[in-house]
């Protein structure tokens, strides 16, 4: 039996093993993925983001245990930063998932980053793509402990939970650009803290405040502005971001949060945004492949030395990078 | 790259609740290049061997410092056996009688390491042990 058939059949080695094949996108790996494909896009991809310390891991481990408790599969991948220097990593997310062992419902795959810079590796969403063909309902991603510019969960995930904690920056944090803006819902961890009112009131005006008027998108990989509003006969419902407080560690609001989990499901499905979501981000998978193949490519046409030397006349100012593109493409 | 994609499961069984080796150990695998999974304390031989095969690990290496070691290991190796995990290696570190090295030798143990051991020494072994499986 082919590891994608065994993999459909919930032969959880078999899984594991695909997985790594996946990660390494390796040839096994690409085949598989093609033959799972047709399964795939039936999961609920749940992105968990925010900075190191905020209880990523522990509200991953309480919402797995929700999910649970309604029968549904749960896989979660949770990605950690691999060293630049070494390519090594510590993937510790498993020591607050303690809670989830012994039950056959629920996989954990740990991933290092691997040089990607945006939150997740290059691979994680083909890793989620194998376990939504494995047939788990829900798929938690945590990302790494993100800054401020840590948003491809957002590209990935239907649903991106931003986990913030009281103490953390002050209200001109809230107005940057960035992460907090890829929030479908806030989630301020360790409610019972002091500074839990002000962190609130913090994100409450950044929320307040947020009228865009414009939107950038990825369009055909081209970066293109769109001026909103809209005229008011095409302007869709829309989503405002649900602040919810939750002590993970006791799991306090969970349950709440999961019902904000839900009404936000229940609005992509209405909207029509769940397919506008899906496609954007089957989008990105192609373009990203296509890059990469066309620069794959352009490498082998040219020869080792030749490009040796072109690098080398930008280095030496002989050439602008603009000048050595122009050169090489004609 | 051999070393890259070498994936080590760093697992404390039993209960002494001491991690330093432990974490120590994780670390320097780490610098080697590897990618750790680190599990924590308090670890009963069946979450170890769950997360090994989740995390399709190469290598299992454990620490036990609470004397346990003979009951442990026997059962860690059976459970990852059982769960079809036949090239996953496992190593040992940690206070073990130098009489009980020989005996976890022959249970499948690649290398016991004690107080004092180099970590030098443990990142050789690994690399050695994934080129001979690879």
């Amino acid at each position: 039996m082919s590891l994608s058939q065994a993999v459909l059949n919930q032969d959880r080695l078999a899984l594991s093993r695909l997985l790594t094949r996946v990660e390494n996108d390796s040839e096994e790996g690409r085949a598989a993925l093609n033959e799972l494909f047709p399964h795939t896009g039936k999961a609920h991809l749940i992105g968990v983001t925010g900075a190191p310390g905020t209880g990523k891991s522990t509200l991953v481990n309480q919402l797995a245990l929700h999910y649970r408790k309604a029968e549904k599969r749960v896989a979660i991948v949770a990605v950690d930063p691999s060293s630049p220097f070494t390519g090594g990593a510590v993937l510790g997310d498993r020591v607050r998932m303690r809670d989830l062992y012994g039950d056959k419902g629920v996989f954990i795959r740990s991933m290092a980053s691997r040089g990607s810079l945006g939150g997740l590796a290059q691979t994680t969403a083909a890793v989620v793509q194998v376990f939504d063909a494995a047939g788990f309902d829900v798929i938690l991603i945590e990302t790494v402990g993100a800054g401020q510019a840590e948003v491809d969960v957002a590209r990935l995930a239907h649903t991106t939970l931003v986990v913030e904690a009281p103490g953390l920056g002050d209200d001109i944090q809230a107005i940057k650009a960035g992460i907090l803006e890829i929030a479908d819902v806030l989630v301020i961890n360790k409610a019972d803290r002091p500074g839990v009112e002000n962190t609130e009131r913090a994100l409450r005006g950044m929320l307040e405040l947020a009228h865009p008027t414009r939107r950038v998108f990825q369009h055909h990989g081209q970066r293109m502005v769109v001026d909103a509003p809209p005229k008011a006969e095409e302007q869709q419902p829309i989503w405002v971001p649900e602040i919810k407080r939750v002590t993970a560690k006791d799991g306090i609001g969970i349950a709440e949060l999961g019902e904000t989990i839900a009404r936000h499901v229940a609005f992509l499905r209405a909207g029509g945004e769940w397919a506008a979501r899906e496609r954007a981000q089957l989008q990105a998978t192609f373009d990203a492949l296509v890059q990469e193949k066309l620069f794959s490519q352009f490498l082998a046409k040219l020869s080792p030395e030749g490009y040796d030397a072109l690098i080398s006349k930008i280095v030496a100012r002989e050439r602008s990078p603009w000048e050595a593109l122009e050169e090489v493409i004609q | 790259m051999v070393a890259e994609n070498i994936r080590v499961l760093v697992a404390k069984p039993g209960l002494d609740g001491h991690d330093r080796g432990a974490k120590v150990v994780a670390r320097a695998l780490r610098d080697a290049g590897m990618e750790v999974i680190y599990t924590g304390l308090r670890q009963t031989p069946e979450m170890i061997a769950e997360a090994a095969l989740q995390e399709d690990v190469d290598v299992i290496g454990l620490s036990i410092l609470s004397g346990a070691h003979m009951a442990l290991v026997p059962r860690i190796l059976e459970l990852v056996k059982a769960n079809g995990q036949n090239d996953v290696k496992l190593f040992l570190g940690g206070i073990i009688p130098d009489e009980d090295i020989a005996p976890l030798k022959e249970m499948g143990v690649t290398g016991v390491y004690g107080p004092g051991a180099s970590t030098e020494d443990i990142v050789a072994d690994i690399r050695a042990i994934k080129e001979k499986t690879a």
